[in-house]
Formats: structure tokens, C-alpha cells, sequence
């Protein structure tokens, strides 16, 4: 996993418990299914970004893509301890680092 | 006790005013997030003792039960409430219970105390509302729901430590054992009168800095100054503007992403909470829902699964609703020849008649298919299979423009609209919602099927192409494609016009699979109806008793004369009647009497003249002024056609769509110039008017009362018919052009 995708902001930290590996950052969309990941920052502006926070998608928190549906969109996500659908085009706005197994 | 909107929470001296709770009723919420396990508190704490309303000008249900405290305590007021993610609410249920819990709903006080239902599975995202709650200053107890799933997933919670850490006394409650429900009651008169703790989260050091500065600038609590700080509205005071503004551009240098931060740290906080309280694997879902997705979110097998679930929803609806509906209807029926009977004949007979018995019993005569209806979406919601299926379809409903959740809503309007229309509530975008409940109404309902059937059967019964299939499998079938393709456009007409938005979010839970609770089913199925019936009811009552009364009046002093044509058409049809077919009962001397009376006075009537009056406008459809009171009729309720029809053709208003008199009236009736007034290229172009065309008063109805305005069901009304009458000019004059006619 490549660091394409990156798209740090100055103000971006690692959360605590990412530090000590070499942390491969990607944006959730293009995260691979069953890989375990933490959200390093929520992007997007407004509403939706505020409600994805409110359901527990905050940086820090445990995330995992488990499949995608059948037309490839919207994307099924394990996040904390619930599963929760969210397109592609809100999952592009969350940044993960992929946890060492 | 004062109000949350007086004075800001944890400033003022404890409160205490109050006479005990001994003295007055107590009003207990139940809070929570979605599926947290609320309502099967609910239920066992009241029993039976519940009443079912709606919020004002919405259809979210309200449910109040009676909580026997305990002995010497007078009974508390429990309310049940639609679950919520986040005071910040997204969607209309969302909205409801927030200003419940806020004390801004009317008719219901400001709740006591609160209890919080929380998901031991889930408990990180569950707490996050309780942040919110404590700072709303109500007394809050937590009730752990789910404790049998989280032991079963090896996850252990330990109450008393969580309590400790959260400030609040915590019960955990099995519902169903009725397990804790005596704990949460003692927990809940303990906890009235006392404050909810003080908020122990704390923001990042700057962040704490700037809220300390605005405390000091004169906010008139830390919980004011955060409210200040990160609210979307600003102060309206100018020096208080001044400091957030000044202190938002501080902490956007050091991170763009500033207001962030309290949800963050809400977070940060239940984190810490939750660490010490917590034990075991941190659950995995339980086996059988991961196994039970592996094959209904499957690439392939999960459409096939969704395909199977709607064709066992419509079969039952369509095959299992038949004989009840059938039953209503004679029921009626009898129950109206019986009133007839009893009462001497005049007009205040004929209007229980014909326009209060025969109104309430096409009101009720839905019902069967209703409850259907409402029992499967019920059974598909608890089970969770609902989100599922939103899933799966949210890519092809985007397409168009609209949410996932609207598929739901659209299959039910197959059934009936009006389901349909009030199971939009979920869907949190506004225009969203709108849009969907704009198009509902094109799904060909099961009220359209006695026109198809009438239709096929005068004109299309024995005809095939390529020697097996028949035309009039076809013809219906079209007619349901037409109703879904006519929704897709509009739906994408709408969302780039008068409902433009930004295509809607999807951020939808999928809950563990659940094996449904059938008391909530039911509960549901019944409440559901209910408010069906009395919503409708008073509507369609209204509008069958004037139409009742411009099909009655003017009342003509004596018999009058039909002219030549009627007298031809009515005579043709007794020939047919008692010659050509011998089946069905020839009609009396007196009864031909009777109905040939009946139609008269119908042409008579207002209705009748309004028939005439628009026979210009309706010509270029293929239909003559006689369809033309049928479609005048046929406003209130669809298969209303049939029924006019038959008093227009004299054959009696009992028949039905399958009467054979009535087929053979509509294939004998005439023009004035002798032609046959339905040939099959009108029969289509009526079909197509009827899947297009909003001729329901309680679709309109439900539409008034889920948009609280008359000006969306009187649009939805409006374009409907031009979109209707549209596609019927084009059916019929592009036939003629190929010579069909
Ligand atoms: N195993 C288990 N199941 C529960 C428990 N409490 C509720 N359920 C089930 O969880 C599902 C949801 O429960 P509800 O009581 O309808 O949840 P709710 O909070 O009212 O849900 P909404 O009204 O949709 O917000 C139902 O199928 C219940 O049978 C519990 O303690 N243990
Ligand atoms: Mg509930």
C-alpha cells in the first residue's frame, strides 16, 4: 500500500496509538476489505462529516471495510463495535493508518 | 423546578423546588440510539397500560404508557421515543425526540428524569448521546440493554465501575426476563431532583484556553461559552460575537479542522470511561449475522434474496388480503342493504347509505392490506433486514437522485400509498423525503387492479400473442413498468428542479440480525393501522358524502326522459343481459326499473353535468361525458370507476369488476353517432390515465398531513394530472395515427 493517497493537512498528528510503526496511510474508499485501519482525520465539512463524528468515526477509532455492495457502492464498514453503510464518496473523505497485525 | 430554556444548566443553586415526588406525576423519556432496545423497555415497564398518538403534524409515533413506580408511589408518565445518534438532529424522528427531551414538544412537560437506554454491545457510540444528555441538565439513569448478547460475545461490562466513571447510576435490564426493571425504578425516584453531573470531558489545552476566555468575556457558564464557541449561530450580542470570532480564527491557525474538537473529545472521554469497565474480546459480531450477510449481501445471491423477500411480501399482500377485503366489501354491502331496509326510504336513507356506510367501508376495506403490509415492514425493520435491503439498492436509487431508504417506502406504495408515504420518515433530507412522496403515488397500488381487471376483461380477455401469452398479462404488467418508468423521471425531474439538493448522504447503521420481537410487530402492525383509519377515515368520509351529494342532486321532480342514445344503450344492454348471456341473474322488471332510475339521476346530478362539462377537455383521450363522471368519481378512490360505471351503464352499482353485465354494458355502449364508445385503444388510454393519475382523496390526505401544507399534495394532484392526461392524448391519438382505433 503505497503513499498516493495521502493527503495530510499541516495540522494532522498521528494519534497516540499509531505512533512507533511506519504508518501507511490511505483514504478509507481504497482501503483493501478486512484490512484493520484507525481513522487518522475526518476531511469533510458540514453535516455529513459532523454526523460520521457523532457516530463514533473520529480520529483514533478502529475501522475495518468489510465489503463493498453488489454495484461496487455504497461500502459496508466496521467501525468501533457496529457496522455501518457509507458511499464511496464520504468514505474518500476519511484518512486511515493501516494497523500493523 | 425551573426550565431548560430560562436559565443555562449547572449555574444556578441546586434545583429543588419541587414537593418530592411523592406529590406530583412523574414524567420519565426513554432515550437512546437507534435499536438500542427503548421500546422493549417500554413495554415491559407498562404492560398494556400505553397509548399510541402522533406528533403534531408528523406521523412519528408517540407512544405514552403508565410505570407503576412502586407501592407507595404514585405512577410515572412514560414516553417512548424514536431513537436518536445526536441532539443535533438529522431527521424528523431525530428532531422529535430531542425537543421532547428538551421540553419544547406541547401537551408534554419537560421530562423529569431521563432514562438513557444503552447497548452493551455498543457502548462507546451509545454514550456519546449521554454526553449530550447530561448537559441538557436532566437528571439522567442509564438502563444497559443487551447485557445477554455482550455476555454471549464475551464482552463484559461491569455496571457499578461504568456508573462510577460516568457520575450516573447505571441498571442493567433485560427486558424480556424482566430483569433490573424493579432497580431502574428505584434508581429513577432517587434520581429525580437531583443534577445531572457536571460534564468532565475536557477539550485540547488551546481549546480549553479560548472557552476560558470567553467565560471570562462574560459567557455565563463554561457550558455557554462551548455552546459559543462551536455553535453553527453566532452570539447576537456584538462584543460576545467579537471574542468567538477573534477566538475561531486562533484555533483555525493552529488546526483547520478546529471544530472538530468536541466531538472528539466527547469521544475521547467515553474512551477513558469505558476503559476500565470494559472487559473481553472487544465482541466481534455475533457469528450468525456475519454468516447471514455472507449471503444477503452477497454480489449475487443479495439481489436474488431481495427479489425473493418482494415477491413473498406482494404475493401475501395480493393473495392473502383478498377473501378479508372481499369479506369487508360484502360486509358493507349487506350492512347497507340492511340499513335500507330498516329506515324508510328518502334521502337521509340514501345518504348513510351511499355516502357514510359505503364511505367508512372503502375506508376499512384496505385495512386487510394495510395491516399486511405493515406486518412485513414491521418484521423486515426488527429483524434488520430493512437496512439491508437499503444497502443493496442505495446505487441504482442514487441514479435518480434519491436515498436508499426511499426503496423501502416506494415497494410499500406498490401495495399502497399511503404505507408507503409514511414510512419516508426515516429519510433525513427534507427534499429528499419530498421527492420521494411525490412519486409514491405512480406505483400501481392494488386500488388500480379492479379498473385493469375491468379493462382486460371487456376487451383483452382471450387474446394472445405468439399463441401463449396473453395480452392482458402484458397489459398489466406494462402498466406497472409505466407507473416505475414515469416515477424515475420525475424523480430525476425533481431533484435538478423545484427539490435540488446535493445527492443525499448515506450513513446508515447495519444493526446485528435480530429474531424479531412479535409483540413489537404486532404493536406496530396495530398502532400503524390505527392511525391509518383515523386519518383516512375522516377524509374519505368527507368526500364520499359530497360526492354522494352531486351524484343525488339536483333531484329531478319527475322520471326524466333519456334521450335517444341512452335509450338504445340502456336497451342493448337488457337485450344482452337476458339473451346473450343467461349466467348471470336477468335483471327484474323492477330492478331494470330501479338501476335505468339510478342512471338517470345521475346524469342529472352535478356530477353528471360536470361529466358533460368536460367531455371537450377529455375527447382527445377517447373518452365520451360517461367516463367522464367516472373519472369525477373515481377522484375520491380509483376503484370507485367500477362501481360508477355500473350506475352509468344501469347495471346496478354492486358490480363488480368481474360482472359480467357490466363487461357486456362497456363493450355494447354507444356514442351518439353509433359507435361503440370503448374499443381497446380507449381501454389503454384509460389504464394509462389511471397508473398516472392521483385519483385517491386519502393519498392526498396523508400528503397534507406529512408536508403540513396543502401545497404539495395540491401539487402533487395537479402535475399527476397533466403528466396522466399527457400520456393518455398520446396513447390515443398516436393509436389512431397507426390505425389501432
Ligand atoms: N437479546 C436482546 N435483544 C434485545 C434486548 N432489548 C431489545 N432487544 C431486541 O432488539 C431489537 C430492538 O429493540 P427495540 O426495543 O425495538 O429498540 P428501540 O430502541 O425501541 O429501537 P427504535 O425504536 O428503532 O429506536 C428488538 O428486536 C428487540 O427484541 C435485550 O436486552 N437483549
Ligand atoms: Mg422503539
Amino acid at each position: 500500500m503505497g503513499l498516493a493517497h495521502t493527503a495530510l493537512n499541516q495540522g494532522d498528528e498521528l494519534p497516540k496509538r499509531a505512533e512507533g510503526f511506519a504508518p501507511a496511510t490511505v483514504s478509507l474508499d481504497s482501503l483493501d476489505a478486512g484490512t484493520p485501519a484507525r481513522v487518522l482525520s475526518v476531511r469533510g465539512e458540514g453535516a455529513v462529516a459532523r454526523r460520521l463524528m457523532e457516530m463514533g468515526v473520529v480520529p483514533g477509532a478502529p475501522v475495518r471495510v468489510i465489503k463493498a455492495a453488489p454495484l461496487g457502492d455504497p461500502l459496508e464498514v466496521r467501525v468501533r463495535n457496529y457496522h455501518l453503510a457509507l458511499r464511496r464518496s464520504e468514505a474518500r473523505t476519511i484518512t486511515v493508518v493501516v494497523c500493523d497485525k | 423546578m425551573s426550565t431548560i430554556l430560562e436559565s443555562p444548566p449547572q449555574t444556578d443553586s441546586p434545583a429543588g423546588g419541587g414537593t418530592g415526588p411523592e406529590a406530583r406525576q412523574l414524567v420519565v423519556a426513554l432515550a437512546g440510539n437507534p435499536n438500542a432496545g427503548k421500546t422493549s423497555i417500554f413495554n415491559a415497564l407498562t404492560g398494556l397500560r400505553q397509548k399510541v398518538a402522533n406528533y403534531p403534524g408528523v406521523t412519528v409515533e408517540r407512544k405514552e404508557g403508565v410505570w407503576p413506580l412502586g407501592a407507595d408511589l404514585p405512577p410515572a408518565r412514560l414516553v417512548d421515543l424514536p431513537g436518536l445518534y445526536s441532539l443535533e438532529a438529522a431527521s424528523i424522528d431525530e428532531e422529535i425526540a430531542r425537543d421532547l427531551l428538551t421540553g419544547r414538544v406541547e401537551g408534554v412537560p419537560e421530562p423529569d428524569v431521563i432514562v438513557a437506554v444503552v447497548d452493551a454491545t455498543n457502548l462507546e457510540r451509545n454514550l456519546y448521546l449521554v454526553t449530550q444528555l447530561l448537559e441538557a441538565g436532566r437528571p439522567v439513569v442509564i438502563a444497559l440493554s443487551m447485557v445477554d448478547l455482550a455476555e454471549r460475545a464475551k464482552l463484559e461490562v461491569d455496571p457499578d465501575r461504568l456508573g462510577l466513571a460516568l457520575g450516573l447510576k447505571v441498571v442493567p435490564v433485560t427486558a424480556k426476563q424482566r430483569r433490573g426493571l424493579d432497580e431502574l425504578a428505584r434508581a429513577v425516584v432517587e434520581a429525580v431532583d437531583q443534577r445531572a453531573p457536571a460534564a468532565k470531558w475536557r477539550l485540547s489545552p488551546g481549546a480549553e484556553e479560548e472557552v476560558r476566555r470567553l467565560y471570562a468575556a462574560g459567557a455565563a457558564s463554561r457550558e455557554e461559552a462551548l455552546h459559543d464557541l462551536y455553535s453553527e449561530t453566532l452570539p447576537e450580542d456584538a462584543e460576545r460575537r467579537a471574542a468567538v470570532e477573534e477566538a475561531r480564527a486562533r484555533l483555525s491557525v493552529a488546526d483547520p479542522r478546529w471544530w472538530q474538537e468536541p466531538l472528539t473529545a466527547r469521544y475521547r472521554w467515553i474512551e477513558q470511561a469505558t476503559e476500565g469497565a470494559v472487559r473481553g474480546a472487544r465482541g466481534e459480531r455475533p457469528g450468525a449475522t456475519e454468516r447471514i450477510d455472507r449471503v444477503v449481501t452477497h454480489k449475487f445471491l443479495g439481489p436474488l434474496v431481495l427479489l425473493l423477500v418482494m415477491a413473498v411480501v406482494f404475493q401475501a399482500i395480493f393473495s392473502w388480503a383478498a377473501l378479508p377485503m372481499e369479506l369487508i366489501d360484502h360486509g358493507f354491502g349487506a350492512l347497507g342493504e340492511s340499513v335500507r331496509a330498516q329506515m324508510p326510504a328518502g334521502l337521509l336513507t340514501d345518504l348513510v347509505v351511499d355516502g357514510v356506510v359505503a364511505g367508512v367501508g372503502g375506508v376499512l376495506v384496505f385495512l386487510p392490506q394495510i395491516l399486511l403490509l405493515f406486518f412485513f415492514v414491521a418484521l423486515l425493520e426488527d429483524s434488520g433486514y430493512m437496512s439491508r435491503a437499503a444497502f443493496l439498492m442505495d446505487r441504482l436509487m442514487r441514479g435518480v437522485g434519491l436515498h436508499g431508504k426511499a426503496f423501502m417506502p416506494l415497494l410499500s406504495s406498490f401495495a399502497c400509498a399511503i404505507p408507503g408515504i409514511m414510512a419516508t420518515r426515516t429519510i433525513e433530507n427534507p427534499k429528499d423525503r419530498l421527492a420521494t412522496i411525490l412519486i409514491a403515488p405512480f406505483m400501481s397500488c392494488s386500488a388500480r387492479l379492479p379498473v385493469y381487471t375491468l379493462m382486460i376483461a371487456a376487451f383483452f380477455s382471450d387474446v394472445k400473442v405468439f399463441g401463449f401469452l396473453s395480452v392482458g398479462a402484458l397489459l398489466i404488467l406494462s402498466m406497472y413498468l409505466l407507473g416505475v418508468v414515469v416515477a424515475i423521471v420525475v424523480a430525476w425531474i425533481l431533484k435538478h428542479t423545484i427539490l435540488k439538493s446535493p445527492p443525499p448522504p448515506l450513513i446508515l447503521e447495519l444493526p446485528p440480525y435480530r429474531v424479531p420481537n412479535l409483540l413489537n410487530v404486532v404493536q406496530t402492525m396495530r398502532n400503524r393501522s390505527w392511525l391509518f383509519v383515523k386519518r383516512a377515515g375522516t377524509v374519505i368520509l368527507t368526500i364520499s358524502i359530497l360526492l354522494w351529494a352531486m351524484m343525488t342532486f339536483p333531484r329531478s321532480a319527475e322520471k326524466p326522459v333519456p334521450d335517444a342514445e341512452e335509450g338504445a344503450a340502456v336497451q342493448a344492454m337488457r337485450e344482452t343481459g337476458t339473451e346473450s348471456r343467461g349466467e348471470p341473474a336477468p335483471l327484474t322488471a323492477k330492478d331494470a326499473g330501479e338501476t335505468a332510475d339510478e342512471g338517470a339521476q345521475l346524469q342529472q346530478s352535478y356530477a353528471g353535468r360536470l361529466g358533460r362539462l368536460i367531455e371537450p377537455v377529455i375527447e382527445p383521450l377517447g373518452f365520451d361525458w360517461k367516463m367522464g363522471i367516472g373519472l369525477v368519481a373515481s377522484f375520491a378512490a380509483r376503484e370507485v370507476l367500477v362501481s360508477t360505471l355500473s350506475i352509468v351503464y344501469n347495471v346496478g352499482k354492486d358490480s363488480d369488476a368481474e360482472s359480467p353485465s357490466l363487461i357486456e354494458a362497456v363493450r355494447n355502449a354507444r356514442r351518439p353517432d353509433g359507435r361503440p364508445a370503448w374499443t381497446p385503444l380507449v381501454a389503454v388510454s384509460m389504464m394509462v390515465f389511471f397508473v398516472l393519475a392521483c385519483q385517491c382523496m386519502s393519498t392526498v390526505a396523508i400528503v397534507r398531513r406529512e408536508t403540513n401544507s396543502w401545497r404539495w399534495p395540491l401539487f402533487m394532484v395537479a402535475y399527476m394530472l397533466v403528466i396522466a392526461y399527457a400520456a393518455s392524448f398520446v396513447t390515443y391519438q398516436g393509436g389512431r395515427l397507426l390505425g389501432l382505433d
